[in-house]
Protein backbone atom coordinates (compact mmCIF):
# COMPACT_ATOMS: atom_id res chain seq x y z
CA UNK A 1 0.00 0.00 0.00
CA UNK A 2 1.60 3.23 -1.08
CA UNK A 3 2.15 5.25 2.08
CA UNK A 4 1.19 8.53 0.40
CA UNK A 5 -2.27 7.11 -0.45
CA UNK A 6 -3.15 5.78 3.01
CA UNK A 7 -4.33 9.21 4.08
CA UNK A 8 -6.89 9.33 1.24
CA UNK A 9 -8.21 5.85 2.07
CA UNK A 10 -8.49 6.62 5.79
CA UNK A 11 -10.19 9.95 5.03
CA UNK A 12 -12.73 8.23 2.74
CA UNK A 13 -13.62 5.57 5.33
CA UNK A 14 -13.79 8.23 8.07
CA UNK A 15 -16.18 10.30 5.93
CA UNK A 16 -18.34 7.20 5.39
CA UNK A 17 -18.46 6.45 9.13
CA UNK A 18 -19.31 10.08 9.98
CA UNK A 19 -22.09 10.37 7.35
CA UNK A 20 -23.64 6.95 8.16
CA UNK A 21 -23.42 7.60 11.92
CA UNK A 22 -25.08 11.00 11.45
CA UNK A 23 -27.91 9.38 9.47
CA UNK A 24 -28.47 6.67 12.11
CA UNK A 25 -28.34 9.24 14.95
CA UNK A 26 -30.80 11.52 13.12
CA UNK A 27 -33.33 8.70 12.65
CA UNK A 28 -32.99 7.39 16.23
CA UNK A 29 -33.10 10.79 17.97
CA UNK A 30 -36.07 11.83 15.84
CA UNK A 31 -37.91 8.60 16.75
CA UNK A 32 -37.31 9.01 20.49
CA UNK A 33 -38.34 12.68 20.43
CA UNK A 34 -41.57 11.87 18.55
CA UNK A 35 -42.43 8.95 20.86
CA UNK A 36 -41.84 11.17 23.91
CA UNK A 37 -44.03 13.94 22.44
CA UNK A 38 -46.84 11.46 21.66
CA UNK A 39 -46.62 9.99 25.17
CA UNK A 40 -46.74 13.50 26.64
CA UNK A 41 -49.82 14.40 24.56
CA UNK A 42 -51.46 11.10 25.57
CA UNK A 43 -50.77 11.81 29.25
CA UNK A 44 -52.49 15.19 28.88
CA UNK A 45 -55.56 13.46 27.42
CA UNK A 46 -54.95 14.69 23.87
CA UNK A 47 -55.54 11.56 21.86
CA UNK A 48 -57.33 10.46 18.71
CA UNK A 49 -59.19 7.79 20.66
CA UNK A 50 -62.53 8.91 22.07
CA UNK A 51 -62.40 9.51 25.80
CA UNK A 52 -63.79 6.55 27.78
CA UNK A 53 -67.41 7.12 28.80
CA UNK A 54 -67.71 8.13 32.43
CA UNK A 55 -70.19 6.17 34.53
CA UNK A 56 -73.21 8.30 35.25
CA UNK A 57 -73.57 9.28 38.92
CA UNK A 58 -76.27 7.35 40.71
CA UNK A 59 -79.44 9.41 41.02
CA UNK A 60 -80.79 9.85 44.45
CA UNK A 61 -84.29 8.61 44.94
CA UNK A 62 -86.71 11.28 45.93
CA UNK B 1 -49.78 -8.30 2.58
CA UNK B 2 -50.92 -6.19 -0.39
CA UNK B 3 -49.68 -2.66 -1.06
CA UNK B 4 -53.20 -1.39 -0.40
CA UNK B 5 -53.09 -2.88 3.13
CA UNK B 6 -50.07 -0.71 3.90
CA UNK B 7 -52.17 2.38 3.19
CA UNK B 8 -53.30 2.05 6.79
CA UNK B 9 -50.59 3.91 8.79
CA UNK B 10 -51.18 1.83 11.96
CA UNK B 11 -50.69 -1.39 10.01
CA UNK B 12 -47.55 0.08 8.41
CA UNK B 13 -46.19 1.07 11.84
CA UNK B 14 -46.73 -2.49 13.12
CA UNK B 15 -44.92 -3.90 10.10
CA UNK B 16 -42.05 -1.37 10.50
CA UNK B 17 -41.67 -2.15 14.21
CA UNK B 18 -41.34 -5.86 13.41
CA UNK B 19 -39.09 -5.45 10.33
CA UNK B 20 -36.56 -2.78 11.37
CA UNK B 21 -34.66 -4.89 13.97
CA UNK B 22 -34.26 -7.77 11.47
CA UNK B 23 -33.16 -5.46 8.65
CA UNK B 24 -30.74 -3.72 11.05
CA UNK B 25 -29.24 -7.06 12.08
CA UNK B 26 -28.85 -8.16 8.45
CA UNK B 27 -27.21 -4.81 7.65
CA UNK B 28 -24.62 -5.25 10.43
CA UNK B 29 -23.81 -8.79 9.25
CA UNK B 30 -23.52 -7.68 5.61
CA UNK B 31 -21.19 -4.81 6.57
CA UNK B 32 -19.04 -7.09 8.75
CA UNK B 33 -18.56 -9.48 5.83
CA UNK B 34 -18.22 -6.71 3.24
CA UNK B 35 -15.58 -4.73 5.17
CA UNK B 36 -13.66 -7.95 5.84
CA UNK B 37 -13.68 -8.78 2.11
CA UNK B 38 -12.82 -5.19 1.18
CA UNK B 39 -9.80 -5.12 3.48
CA UNK B 40 -8.58 -8.49 2.17
CA UNK B 41 -9.02 -7.49 -1.50
CA UNK B 42 -5.74 -7.14 -3.42
CA UNK B 43 -4.53 -3.80 -4.79
CA UNK B 44 -5.59 -2.95 -8.32
CA UNK B 45 -2.84 -3.07 -10.97
CA UNK B 46 -3.54 0.55 -11.94
CA UNK B 47 -5.18 2.19 -8.91
CA UNK B 48 -3.13 0.41 -6.26
CA UNK B 49 -4.61 0.54 -2.76
CA UNK B 50 -6.96 3.41 -3.60
CA UNK B 51 -9.29 0.80 -5.15
CA UNK B 52 -10.52 0.35 -1.53
CA UNK B 53 -12.22 3.75 -1.85
CA UNK B 54 -14.31 2.26 -4.68
CA UNK B 55 -15.99 -0.09 -2.17
CA UNK B 56 -17.59 3.03 -0.66
CA UNK B 57 -17.83 5.27 -3.72
CA UNK B 58 -19.64 2.95 -6.14
CA UNK B 59 -22.41 1.73 -3.76
CA UNK B 60 -23.07 5.27 -2.52
CA UNK B 61 -23.33 6.49 -6.14
CA UNK B 62 -25.86 3.75 -6.93
CA UNK B 63 -27.89 4.50 -3.79
CA UNK B 64 -27.92 8.24 -4.46
CA UNK B 65 -29.59 7.43 -7.78
CA UNK B 66 -31.79 4.69 -6.30
CA UNK B 67 -33.07 7.20 -3.74
CA UNK B 68 -34.19 9.63 -6.44
CA UNK B 69 -35.67 6.76 -8.48
CA UNK B 70 -37.65 5.65 -5.44
CA UNK B 71 -38.81 9.24 -4.87
CA UNK B 72 -39.90 9.44 -8.53
CA UNK B 73 -42.08 6.33 -8.18
CA UNK B 74 -43.46 7.76 -4.92
CA UNK B 75 -44.13 11.07 -6.73
CA UNK B 76 -46.29 9.17 -9.23
CA UNK B 77 -47.97 7.51 -6.25
CA UNK B 78 -48.77 10.97 -4.86
CA UNK B 79 -49.94 12.59 -8.10
CA UNK B 80 -51.57 9.68 -9.93
CA UNK B 81 -52.60 6.95 -7.48
CA UNK B 82 -52.86 9.21 -4.39
CA UNK B 83 -51.51 6.48 -2.15
CA UNK B 84 -51.51 7.82 1.44
CA UNK B 85 -47.97 6.64 2.15
CA UNK B 86 -46.43 7.74 -1.17
CA UNK B 87 -45.45 11.23 0.02
CA UNK B 88 -44.31 9.77 3.35
CA UNK B 89 -41.96 7.47 1.41
CA UNK B 90 -40.70 10.34 -0.75
CA UNK B 91 -40.09 12.72 2.15
CA UNK B 92 -38.29 10.02 4.17
CA UNK B 93 -36.02 9.05 1.24
CA UNK B 94 -34.76 12.58 0.48
CA UNK B 95 -32.24 13.10 3.34
CA UNK B 96 -30.98 9.52 3.01
CA UNK B 97 -30.47 9.86 -0.74
CA UNK B 98 -28.77 13.23 -0.19
CA UNK B 99 -26.38 11.70 2.36
CA UNK B 100 -25.38 8.90 -0.03
CA UNK B 101 -24.89 11.38 -2.88
CA UNK B 102 -22.69 13.52 -0.61
CA UNK B 103 -20.71 10.41 0.36
CA UNK B 104 -20.29 9.57 -3.34
CA UNK B 105 -18.93 13.06 -4.08
CA UNK B 106 -16.59 13.11 -1.05
CA UNK B 107 -15.15 9.64 -1.66
CA UNK B 108 -14.87 10.38 -5.39
CA UNK B 109 -12.84 13.51 -4.64
CA UNK B 110 -10.60 11.61 -2.24
CA UNK B 111 -10.01 8.98 -4.93
CA UNK B 112 -9.54 11.59 -7.67
CA UNK B 113 -6.69 13.46 -5.95
CA UNK B 114 -4.17 10.57 -6.04
CA UNK B 115 -5.46 9.08 -9.33
CA UNK B 116 -6.29 12.13 -11.45
CA UNK B 117 -4.17 14.68 -9.60
CA UNK B 118 -7.19 16.80 -8.65
CA UNK B 119 -10.09 16.70 -6.20
CA UNK B 120 -12.58 18.08 -8.69
CA UNK B 121 -13.11 18.71 -12.40
CA UNK B 122 -16.26 20.05 -14.10
CA UNK B 123 -16.62 16.72 -15.84
CA UNK B 124 -20.11 15.67 -17.05
CA UNK B 125 -20.42 12.77 -14.58
CA UNK B 126 -19.20 14.77 -11.58
CA UNK B 127 -21.30 17.80 -12.45
CA UNK B 128 -24.50 15.80 -12.99
CA UNK B 129 -23.89 14.06 -9.64
CA UNK B 130 -23.47 17.46 -7.96
CA UNK B 131 -26.74 18.55 -9.63
CA UNK B 132 -28.40 15.49 -8.02
CA UNK B 133 -27.19 16.63 -4.58
CA UNK B 134 -28.54 20.15 -5.22
CA UNK B 135 -31.87 18.65 -6.32
CA UNK B 136 -32.06 16.64 -3.10
CA UNK B 137 -31.38 19.81 -1.07
CA UNK B 138 -34.06 21.68 -3.06
CA UNK B 139 -36.68 18.99 -2.33
CA UNK B 140 -35.77 18.94 1.38
CA UNK B 141 -36.05 22.75 1.48
CA UNK B 142 -39.44 22.58 -0.28
CA UNK B 143 -40.78 20.08 2.26
CA UNK B 144 -39.64 22.35 5.08
CA UNK B 145 -41.01 25.54 3.51
CA UNK B 146 -44.61 24.47 2.84
CA UNK B 147 -46.36 23.79 6.14
CA UNK B 148 -49.37 21.81 4.84
CA UNK B 149 -48.03 18.26 4.13
CA UNK B 150 -50.44 17.56 1.25
CA UNK B 151 -49.54 20.81 -0.58
CA UNK B 152 -45.84 20.22 0.08
CA UNK B 153 -46.21 16.66 -1.23
CA UNK B 154 -47.65 17.81 -4.57
CA UNK B 155 -45.01 20.50 -5.06
CA UNK B 156 -42.19 18.10 -4.10
CA UNK B 157 -43.62 15.40 -6.40
CA UNK B 158 -43.52 17.75 -9.41
CA UNK B 159 -39.95 18.84 -8.60
CA UNK B 160 -38.95 15.19 -8.16
CA UNK B 161 -40.36 14.15 -11.54
CA UNK B 162 -38.66 17.11 -13.26
CA UNK B 163 -35.40 16.27 -11.49
CA UNK B 164 -35.62 12.62 -12.58
CA UNK B 165 -34.22 13.73 -15.94
CA UNK B 166 -30.84 13.95 -14.17
CA UNK B 167 -30.76 10.15 -13.63
CA UNK B 168 -30.23 9.13 -17.29
CA UNK B 169 -27.84 12.09 -17.65
CA UNK B 170 -25.72 10.72 -14.78
CA UNK B 171 -25.86 7.18 -16.14
CA UNK B 172 -25.04 7.99 -19.76
CA UNK B 173 -22.84 11.07 -19.23
CA UNK B 174 -19.72 8.94 -19.68
CA UNK B 175 -21.01 7.79 -23.08
CA UNK B 176 -22.54 11.04 -24.35
CA UNK B 177 -19.57 13.25 -23.52
CA UNK B 178 -15.82 12.83 -23.43
CA UNK B 179 -15.29 12.64 -19.68
CA UNK B 180 -12.41 12.07 -17.30
CA UNK B 181 -14.63 9.67 -15.33
CA UNK B 182 -14.36 6.06 -16.48
CA UNK B 183 -17.22 4.32 -18.26
CA UNK B 184 -19.45 1.59 -16.85
CA UNK B 185 -17.42 -1.37 -15.59
CA UNK B 186 -19.82 -3.42 -13.43
CA UNK B 187 -23.17 -3.57 -15.24
CA UNK B 188 -22.47 -3.45 -18.96
CA UNK B 189 -23.15 -5.43 -22.10
CA UNK B 190 -20.50 -8.12 -22.40
CA UNK B 191 -20.12 -8.48 -18.63
CA UNK B 192 -18.12 -6.78 -15.92
CA UNK B 193 -14.54 -5.73 -16.63
CA UNK B 194 -13.60 -6.04 -12.95
CA UNK B 195 -11.69 -9.10 -11.74
CA UNK B 196 -13.60 -11.24 -9.21
CA UNK B 197 -11.24 -10.53 -6.29
CA UNK B 198 -12.38 -6.90 -6.45
CA UNK B 199 -15.88 -7.39 -7.90
CA UNK B 200 -17.08 -9.70 -5.08
CA UNK B 201 -16.22 -7.30 -2.20
CA UNK B 202 -17.72 -4.46 -4.23
CA UNK B 203 -21.02 -6.31 -4.67
CA UNK B 204 -21.11 -7.41 -1.01
CA UNK B 205 -20.58 -3.78 0.07
CA UNK B 206 -23.32 -2.73 -2.37
CA UNK B 207 -25.72 -5.22 -0.72
CA UNK B 208 -24.71 -3.94 2.76
CA UNK B 209 -25.25 -0.28 1.77
CA UNK B 210 -28.59 -1.17 0.13
CA UNK B 211 -29.77 -2.93 3.31
CA UNK B 212 -28.68 0.14 5.30
CA UNK B 213 -30.61 2.38 2.91
CA UNK B 214 -33.84 0.41 3.29
CA UNK B 215 -33.48 0.06 7.08
CA UNK B 216 -33.03 3.82 7.42
CA UNK B 217 -35.82 4.51 4.94
CA UNK B 218 -38.29 2.33 6.81
CA UNK B 219 -37.30 3.97 10.12
CA UNK B 220 -37.59 7.47 8.60
CA UNK B 221 -41.04 6.60 7.18
CA UNK B 222 -42.13 5.46 10.65
CA UNK B 223 -40.87 8.79 12.06
CA UNK B 224 -42.77 10.75 9.41
CA UNK B 225 -46.05 8.96 10.25
CA UNK B 226 -45.51 9.70 13.96
CA UNK B 227 -44.69 13.37 13.11
CA UNK B 228 -48.02 13.66 11.28
CA UNK B 229 -49.82 12.15 14.28
CA UNK B 230 -48.20 14.76 16.53
CA UNK B 231 -49.26 17.50 14.10
CA UNK B 232 -52.87 16.24 14.00
CA UNK B 233 -53.06 16.03 17.80
CA UNK B 234 -51.64 19.54 18.20
CA UNK B 235 -54.18 20.88 15.72
CA UNK B 236 -56.95 19.09 17.68
CA UNK B 237 -55.57 20.60 20.89
CA UNK B 238 -55.47 24.10 19.36
CA UNK B 239 -59.01 23.85 17.96
CA UNK B 240 -60.31 22.55 21.32
CA UNK B 241 -58.65 25.46 23.14
CA UNK B 242 -60.10 28.13 20.82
Amino acid sequence: MAANHIGFIVAAYTAAVVIVAALIAWVMIDYRTLRRTLADLDRRGITRRPAPARPEPAREQA
Amino acid sequence: MALADLANPSRFLNLADRTIPWLGGLTVLAFAYGIDQAMLAPDDYQQGATVKIMFLHVPSAWLGMLGWGLMSVAALGTLVWRHPLADVAAKAAAPIGAAFTLLCLVTGSLWGRPEWGTYWVWDARLTSELVLLLLYLAVIALWRTVEDPSRAARAAAILTLVGAIDLPIIKFSVEWWNTLHQGASVFRLGGSTIYSTILVPLLVMAVAFTLLFFTLHLAAMRNEILRRRVRTLRLMQASAAS
